[in-house]
């Protein structure tokens, strides 16, 4: 159930998560440390085309890369396949993407 | 003075299709004995019913593979003392295979996995053609070396729980060959064989597990190849062969 696109776009989506997940863990302990409240978290974030692009990128890869990765899950261990199984893919990366996109949004977005 | 030869119980699969059940044998114990001389002993001399496959008996053909308290093994090679648990065998046909009876497995799944997986030789050269040199210390060369003892006894097959969960995986063994012929100097098909592994039941399902490996009765190592086509698919993909 993963044909070559598929694990290609599971692992370049791994690559490109990996230092996003330090950056993230980065800014988190950097906002923490320095004892930032939430509004000036948000006064940093908002209206940042470097924020939008950095934590919509992630929202991005992770999209992808949990949708493919609970696609293989579903499918070993539900049977689930055919129009179904993409179907439960799609919908997947799609909440996801919709979800976290959200989220990047309402920091980024004045 | 004759000695009264200790017993062992033996478990074995009875029935067609998907319906059986374990029948219990008592099978005297010998000092050396193997699992196919059990079968054996239980089909010539308690149940001559008892259906099974075996061949060669020396490691070679790759037929007489079964479980084995519950783990994939060529029973000929398979010295009853190597399995045995608190003096109890259970022996069962070779899982992921469909069963027509007691011990026998269908195995065409099995090998039109290795078709699918352009397990076929795709020739460089005609008859008319000089026969190619190889040189056996090139390094494709040596990797196609690595595979080429493969007896097709299913083993890998019957250990991947990736083939358990994912029918249309080509499994373990399948993928070897397609590894060994993609290191063949004197096959053709390298792109063929590429496109073949990189659809829905190809090289890219592989976890990793190594249960393959681990089982191998001829200690080869079809993770390790299932590996290189992933890489060698990996780089046809960014190089846009593919």
């Amino acid at each position: 159930m993963l044909t070559l696109r598929l694990y290609m776009l599971q692992r370049i989506t791994a690559l490109l998560m990996a230092p996003m997940v330090l950056g993230h863990l980065a800014v988190m302990i950097y906002a923490v440390q320095g004892g930032l409240s939430a509004a000036e978290i948000l006064g940093r974030t908002q209206g940042s085309i470097v924020w939008l692009l950095f934590y919509g990128g992630f929202v991005g890869a992770v999209s992808v890369h949990a949708a493919i990765g609970l696609r293989v899950i579903v499918h070993e261990i539900l049977g689930l396949k055919g129009k179904l199984l993409d179907a439960f893919t799609w919908v997947i990366g799609a909440g996801l993407l919709v979800l976290g996109g959200r989220a990047v949004m309402a920091v980024t977005m004045s | 003075m004759s000695s009264v030869p200790e017993e062992m119980e033996v478990s074995v699969w009875r029935g067609a299709g998907t319906s059986g059940r374990f029948e219990d044998f008592r099978v005297p114990a010998q000092e050396n004995q193997t699992i196919l001389d059990v079968v054996s002993w239980i089909q010539q001399h308690s149940d001559p019913t008892l259906s099974y496959r075996y061949a060669c008996r020396v490691g070679m053909c790759g037929s007489c593979a079964m479980m084995v308290n519950g783990v994939p093994r060529w029973t000929c090679r398979t010295h009853v003392k190597v399995a045995l648990k608190a003096g109890k065998i259970s022996i069962a046909p070779l899982r992921n295979l469909p069963v027509i009876k007691d011990l026998v497995t269908d195995m065409d799944p099995f090998f039109d996995k290795w078709v699918a997986a352009e397990g076929v030789h795709h020739p460089t050269r005609s008859r008319d053609d000089e026969i190619e040199r190889i040189d056996p210390e090139d390094s494709a060369r040596l990797e196609a070396n690595k595979g080429i003892e493969c007896i097709n006894c299913s083993v890998c097959y019957a250990a991947c729980d990736t083939v358990a969960g994912n029918a249309d995986y080509l499994g373990p063994a399948a993928l070897l060959r397609a590894w060994t012929l993609y290191n063949d100097a004197k096959d053709a098909g390298k792109l063929n064989i590429l496109e073949a592994v990189s659809g829905e039941g190809g090289c890219h399902n592989c976890h990793s597990q190594g249960s393959c490996s681990q089982y191998c009765p001829n200690g080869l190592n079809p993770m390790a190849a299932i590996a290189g086509l992933k890489r060698a698919s990996a780089i046809a993909f960014l190089k846009g062969r593919k």
